[in-house]
C-alpha cells in the first residue's frame, strides 16, 4: 500500500512539474525581438542576483546556527596529556579557516549580486595582475607554513614519544566484534603472541612456551591509572580495525600481521569527568531524549531503552570490519593508581587461566 | 600568426564525409566523439540516479535507525525483512554508492562526457585521434557499468568493504559474505573500467598534443582543455596502480598468495597466509585514490573557468596562473596519498612528509579560488543556470577545501579520521563541487550536444537554488557530528547512548537530502524534455569565444562543413576594448571569437 502511495506521489510530482512548465509557457508574453529564449535576460539576472544575496544570508545563518547549537558536540576537554596540544591546534586552525571562509563567501556572493548583468553594462577587461596574484600566493604560503610547522611539532610530540620508566604497556587486541586488553603483568613484558596459538581459553594467542607471557592478564575492560604513561600495542586477529578513543584524542589502526602502537597519558579519571559541567549537561540532555524515546516505545508495546546513568569513556572501532562493526566497543575506566592496583590484582593471569582448564 | 592559410592542412578535410550511416553505427557503435560523449553522459546519469538513490536509502536508515520503510522492502527485498534494513546491505549501499559516484558518475560521466565533446571541438579537430579506441573506451565503460549493476543482484550481496575495499575484509568471504561473488564482480568491473579510462585518457592526450588547429598554441587553449589534458595525464599515471592493487587482491582471494594477508584467524581457523600487509594495499589504493579526487575535480574546475569567463563577459583572471595551478595541483596530487593513512600504522615520519605536501596543495587551490572571485569582480554577469552552478562550485570548493587543512594535518587527523567530518569534507569539495561542474557543463553545452536546443532556464533556476541550499544543509552540519567523534560507516549509532543527542542532526540532514534528491528530478525532467522539445537557440547562444560555437547546430561527421577554422587569439577576449578605448574591438559586440584575426585598432596581447 505504502509503495503504491510513494509511486503515486512521484507520479503526481512529475505531472505537477510538467503542468507548471506548461502554464509557464502559456503565460509567457510574446518575446521581444533579438532575445533568445532560455538565455538569461535582464530580469533573470536581477532576480538571481538578489537570490545570491539571500543565499549569502542563508549561508551565514546556517554557519552561525551550527556553531551556536552544535559546538557543544565537540568532545569535552581532553582527558590526556597531549590532548590539550591537539585542541589548541584545532582551534587555531578552525579560526584561520573560518576567517577565510567568511571573507571569501562574502566576496563570491556579493560580487555576484553587485555585478549582475545589465543591458549596457561594460565588463572590465582585466586579464592579469602579477602583484595581486603574488599577494594571494604568498599569504597562504606564510599562514600554511605556520600551521605546518606547528602541526608537525605537535605530531612529533605525540607520535615519537619516549617511554617513561613507569610506563604501562597494554596490548589492545581486536577481533570481530570485540576488544580485549592484555596487561604485561609483574615482569612488565608482554609475552610473544600470534594468532597461530589461538586455541580454547588462549583467546589472544599467547605463546605458552614464552615465560614472559605467563603473568600476562587479559581483560574485557580497559583500566588505566591516571597520570601514568600508557603505551598501547595494537594487534588484530582478523581484519583491519581502528582503536578510536575520542576523549583522549587518540586513534590508531589495528592491522593484522603487524603491531602498531600509540601512547598517551590519561589525566582525568572517570569519576572526575563525570563531575564536569560538560558531562553533567550532556547526560541531562541524553537522559531526556531517552526517557521520551522509551515512553514512545512502551506506548507502542516495545521494550524501553536501556538505562544510561553514568558516563564512561569508551573505545570504539573506526575501521569497517563487518556486520556488527557499529557495535564493537570497550569500556575504558581511568582511576587512581591504588584503584588500578586493586583491580589488576583481582584479574586472572594467563598462567591461572590455563591451569584452571 | 599569418592569416594566409596554406591549403595543405585541408587536404584530407575537404572531401565530403558521406558514409552511409546505419542505426547501429550512428547510435550504438559510433566512432563520432559527439555521439560518444552523449553515450557517456546518459550512462553516467543513469548510474548517478542509482548512486544517489542508494544514498537516500541509507540516509533514511541513519535518521531513523531500525525503522520500517516500505521502500526498503520494495527495493531491497530479502535484505530488508519486514522493511527493516539489514546491516550488511547498509554496508553494501555505502560501498556501491561511493564506487558509483566516484568512478562511474564523476570520472566517466563528467570527464568522459566533456573531454569527448569539447576536446575536438575546442581545439579545432575533426574528431579524436582514434575514433575506434574512443568507441572501445565507451563500450568498456558500459560493460563495467553493467557488471557493477549486476553485482547488486548477487545472492550473497554486492561488495560491502567500503569503496576503498581494504583487505582482509574484502579478501575473505569468511568475514562478510559480500566479499565473495559481489567483491569478485566489483574487481572485474573496476579492472574493465580502468582499461576504459586508460584508452580514453591516452586518446585525449594524443588529441590535444597533435590535433590542434593552426594557431592553437598551448597557451591559447581554453582552460577546459588544459584541465582535461592534465586530468588525462594523472589518470594514465595513477589508474594502472589501482589495477595492480586489484590484480594482487584477486591473487590473494583466488590463488592463495599473501600480498595483503598475514596472521589471520577467522571463522575458527588460522589462515596459512603470512608476511603480507594491508598497509601495502592502502598505499597502492591511495596512489590512485588521491589523484582520483583531482581526476574528478579538475574537469569541473576547467568547465567552470570557461563558463565563468563567458558569463562574466570578462577574461578569466590570471590565465597563466590558472594553468600553472592546474599543473601544480596535478603534480602534488600524486605525492600526497599518505594523508589517508596517517594512523594506518605507517612510520610517523612519513606522516610528516605527507602533511607537508598535502598542505602545499592549498596554495594552488587558493590561487584558483581567488582568481575565480576576481573574474567575477566588475563583470557583467549573465545568470544562466550554468553560471549559477559555476558560482556554486566556487563556494562549495572553498568551504570543502578549507576543512581539508584540518584533515591534511596529521595531528588533527587523529581525532577526526574516519568520522563524519571526513564525509562532510570530501562530499563538499569533490562530490558536490564536481556535480556542480557536471550540471554547469550540461546546461552550458546542451546546445552543442543536442543540435542547438537549450534547456529550460526556469527549471534550471529551481534546480540550482534548491540544490545549493540543500547541499549546504546536508553537509555543513555534518562537520559537527564528525567532530563529536561519530564514526562513518556505522549502520546505527544506537549502540552508543553517548551519541543520542546527535540523532536530531542526522534527521535534519536526511530531510535535506530527500529534498535535494527530489529536486534532481526537475533536472532529469528538464534534460529529457529539452532533448525532444527544447527551444532551438542561436548558433552561439552564450556569445562565447571558443571554437565549438562556430560549428552548425546539426551534427556532422568531422564537425565543420568546410575548412577547420584557424585560431588567432586566446579564448578570453571578452569585453576587450580597441586602442582608442571608445568601443569594443568589434564594435557593438563584447566578444571576439578565437577564429577572428587581429583587428585594426586592436592592441595585441601576449596570447
Amino acid at each position: 500500500m505504502t509503495v503504491f502511495l510513494v509511486l503515486i506521489v512521484i507520479i503526481l510530482f512529475v505531472i505537477a512539474i510538467w503542468q507548471m512548465t506548461k502554464i509557464y509557457k502559456l503565460s509567457k508574453p510574446v518575446k521581444k525581438d533579438g532575445e533568445i529564449q532560455d538565455v538569461a535576460n535582464n530580469k533573470d539576472n536581477r532576480i538571481n542576483a538578489k537570490l545570491m544575496l539571500m543565499f549569502l544570508v542563508f549561508l551565514y545563518f546556517l554557519m552561525a546556527y551550527c556553531f551556536w547549537n552544535y559546538s557543544k558536540f565537540y568532545p569535552p576537554e581532553a582527558s590526556s596529556a597531549h590532548g590539550g596540544l591537539y585542541d589548541n591546534l584545532m582551534f587555531i586552525t578552525l579560526a584561520v579557516i573560518m576567517f577565510v571562509q567568511l571573507i571569501t563567501q562574502v566576496l563570491i556572493h556579493w560580487f555576484s549580486y553587485k555585478y549582475h548583468g545589465k543591458k549596457g553594462r561594460k565588463a572590465l577587461f582585466y586579464a592579469d595582475n602579477d602583484k595581486l596574484e603574488f599577494v594571494w600566493t604568498i599569504i597562504p604560503v606564510i599562514v600554511l607554513s605556520g600551521l605546518i610547522i606547528y602541526g608537525l611539532f605537535t605530531w612529533s610530540d605525540i607520535m615519537n614519544f619516549e617511554k617513561s620508566d613507569d610506563a604501562l604497556v597494554v596490548e589492545l587486541y581486536a577481533q570481530r566484534f570485540n576488544w580485549k586488553a592484555r596487561y604485561s603483568g609483574e615482569d612488565r613484558i608482554l609475552g610473544n603472541a600470534n594468532v597461530r596459538f589461538v586455541e580454547g581459553v588462549n583467546t589472544v594467542g599467547i605463546d605458552a612456551s614464552d615465560d614472559d607471557g605467563m603473568d600476562d592478564v587479559i581483560t574485557q575492560e580497559l583500566h588505566l591509572p591516571v597520570g601514568r604513561q600508557v603505551i598501547f600495542k595494537l594487534r588484530s586477529q582478523d581484519v583491519l580495525h581502528s582503536a578510536y578513543m575520542p576523549h583522549f584524542r587518540a586513534q590508531m589502526n589495528v592491522v593484522p600481521g603487524m603491531i602498531t602502537q600509540f601512547s598517551f597519558t590519561p589525566t582525568v579519571t572517570t569519576e572526575e569527568i563525570r563531575e564536569t559541567d560538560y558531562i553533567q549537561e550532556k547526560m541531562r540532555r541524553i537522559k531526556k531524549i531517552r526517557t521520551e524515546k522509551s515512553k514512545e516505545l512502551v506506548a507502542s508495546g516495545q521494550a524501553q531503552l536501556d538505562d544510561y546513568e553514568n558516563f564512561d569513556y569508551y573505545l570504539l572501532c573506526n575501521k569497517i570490519c563487518g556486520q556488527s562493526h557499529y557495535n564493537m566497543q570497550m569500556k575504558i575506566i581511568v582511576e587512581t593508581e591504588e584503584e588500578y592496583q586493586e583491580w589488576i590484582k583481582g584479574q586472572k593471569t594467563f598462567r591461572q587461566t590455563i591451569a584452571q582448564q | 600568426m599569418s592569416a594566409h592559410a596554406p591549403a595543405l592542412d585541408h587536404g584530407h578535410d575537404d572531401h565530403a564525409h558521406h558514409h552511409k550511416q546505419t542505426f547501429i553505427n550512428k547510435y550504438i557503435f559510433s566512432t563520432d566523439h559527439k555521439m560518444i560523449s552523449r553515450q557517456y553522459l546518459i550512462t553516467g546519469l543513469i548510474m548517478g540516479i542509482i548512486g544517489i538513490a542508494m544514498s537516500l536509502l541509507f540516509r533514511l536508515q541513519l535518521a531513523w535507525p531500525g525503522e520500517k520503510f516500505a521502500i526498503f522492502e520494495l527495493l531491497l527485498g530479502k535484505w530488508a525483512p519486514d522493511g527493516v534494513m539489514d546491516p550488511s546491505i547498509y554496508l553494501s549501499l555505502v560501498t556501491i554508492h561511493g564506487t558509483i559516484m566516484v568512478f562511474f558518475v564523476l570520472t566517466a560521466g563528467l570527464s568522459g562526457t566533456f573531454s569527448n565533446l569539447l576536446i575536438p571541438l575546442q581545439i579545432g579537430a575533426r574528431d579524436m585521434a582514434s575514433g575506434f579506441l574512443n568507441m572501445v573506451s565507451y563500450w568498456l565503460f558500459f560493460l563495467s557499468s553493467v557488471i557493477m549493476v549486476s553485482s547488486l543482484f548477487v545472492e550473497s550481496g554486492p561488495a560491502a568493504a567500503g569503496w576503498t575495499i581494504y583487505p582482509p575484509l574484502s579478501a575473505l568471504p569468511e568475514s562478510i559474505p559480500a566479499s565473495g561473488m559481489g567483491m569478485t564482480l566489483w574487481l572485474v568491473s573496476m579492472a574493465i573500467f580502468i582499461a576504459s579510462s586508460l584508452l580514453g585518457s591516452l586518446n585525449y592526450i594524443v588529441t590535444v598534443i597533435n590535433l590542434r588547429t593552426k594557431g592553437m598554441s598551448m597557451t591559447r587553449l581554453p582552460l577546459t582543455i588544459w584541465a582535461f589534458f592534465v586530468t588525462a595525464i594523472i589518470g594514465v599515471v595513477s589508474f594502472p596502480v589501482l589495477l595492480s592493487a586489484a590484480l594482487l587482491l584477486i591473487m590473494d582471494r583466488s590463488f592463495g598468495t599473501s600480498f595483503f594477508l598475514s596472521d589471520i584467524y577467522i571463522g575458527g581457523e588460522v589462515l596459512h597466509n603470512s608476511g603480507g600487509s594491508p598497509v601495502l594495499f592502502e598505499h597502492l589504493f591511495w596512489f590512485l585514490g588521491h589523484p582520483e579526487v583531482y581526476i574528478v575535480l579538475l574537469p569541473a574546475l576547467g568547465i567552470t573557468s570557461e563558463i565563468i569567463a563567458t558569463n562574466s563577459r570578462k577574461p578569466i583572471f590570471g590565465y597563466r596562473a590558472m594553468v600553472a595551478s592546474i599543473l601544480a595541483i596535478a603534480f602534488l596530487s600524486t605525492i600526497v596519498w599518505g594523508h589517508h593513512m596517517f594512523i594506518s600504522g605507517m612510520n610517523p615520519f612519513l606522516g610528516s612528509v605527507f602533511t607537508f605536501t598535502t598542505l602545499l596543495i592549498a596554495i594552488p587551490s587558493g590561487v584558483k579560488a581567488f582568481n575565480y572571485i576576481t573574474t567575477l569582480w566588475k563583470g557583467n554577469l549573465q545568470m544562466n543556470p550554468g553560471m549559477l552552478f559555476s558560482i556554486g562550485l566556487v563556494s562549495t570548493f572553498i568551504t570543502g577545501g578549507l576543512t581539508g587543512i584540518i584533515l591534511g594535518d596529521s595531528t588533527l587527523d587523529i581525532n577526526v579520521h574516519d568520522t563524519y567530518f571526513v564525509v562532510a569534507h570530501f562530499h563538499l569539495v569533490m562530490g558536490i563541487s564536481a556535480l556542480y561542474g557536471l550540471f554547469a557543463g550540461v546546461y552550458h553545452w546542451f546546445p552543442k550536444m543536442f543540435e542547438g536546443k537549450l534547456m529550460n532556464k526556469n527549471l534550471g533556476y529551481v534546480h540550482f537554488w534548491v540544490t545549493a541550499i540543500g547541499s549546504y544543509a546536508i553537509f555543513f552540519p555534518m562537520h559537527f557530528i564528525g567532530m563529536a567523534g561519530l564514526p562513518r560507516r556505522y549502520y546505527s549509532n544506537t549502540a552508543f547512548p553517548y551519541f543520542d543527542d546527535l540523532a536530531d542532526v542526522n534527521m535534519m540532514i536526511t530531510v535535506a537530502a530527500l529534498i535535494t534528491g527530489a529536486v534532481q528530478l526537475v533536472f532529469l525532467y528538464n534534460f529529457i524534455h529539452s532533448i525532444f522539445y527544447g527551444k532551438v537557440g542561436a548558433k552561439n547562444p552564450w556569445r562565447s569565444n571558443t571554437l565549438e560555437w562556430t560549428t552548425e547546430h546539426k551534427h556532422i561527421h568531422g564537425n565543420w562543413e568546410g575548412a577547420i577554422p584557424h585560431v588567432y587569439r586566446w579564448s578570453y577576449d571578452y569585453s576587450k576594448l580597441n586602442e582608442d578605448e571608445d568601443d569594443y574591438v568589434i564594435a557593438g559586440q563584447d566578444y571576439v571569437p578565437q577564429n577572428i584575426p587581429l583587428q585594426e585598432n586592436e592592441e595585441e596581447m601576449n596570447h
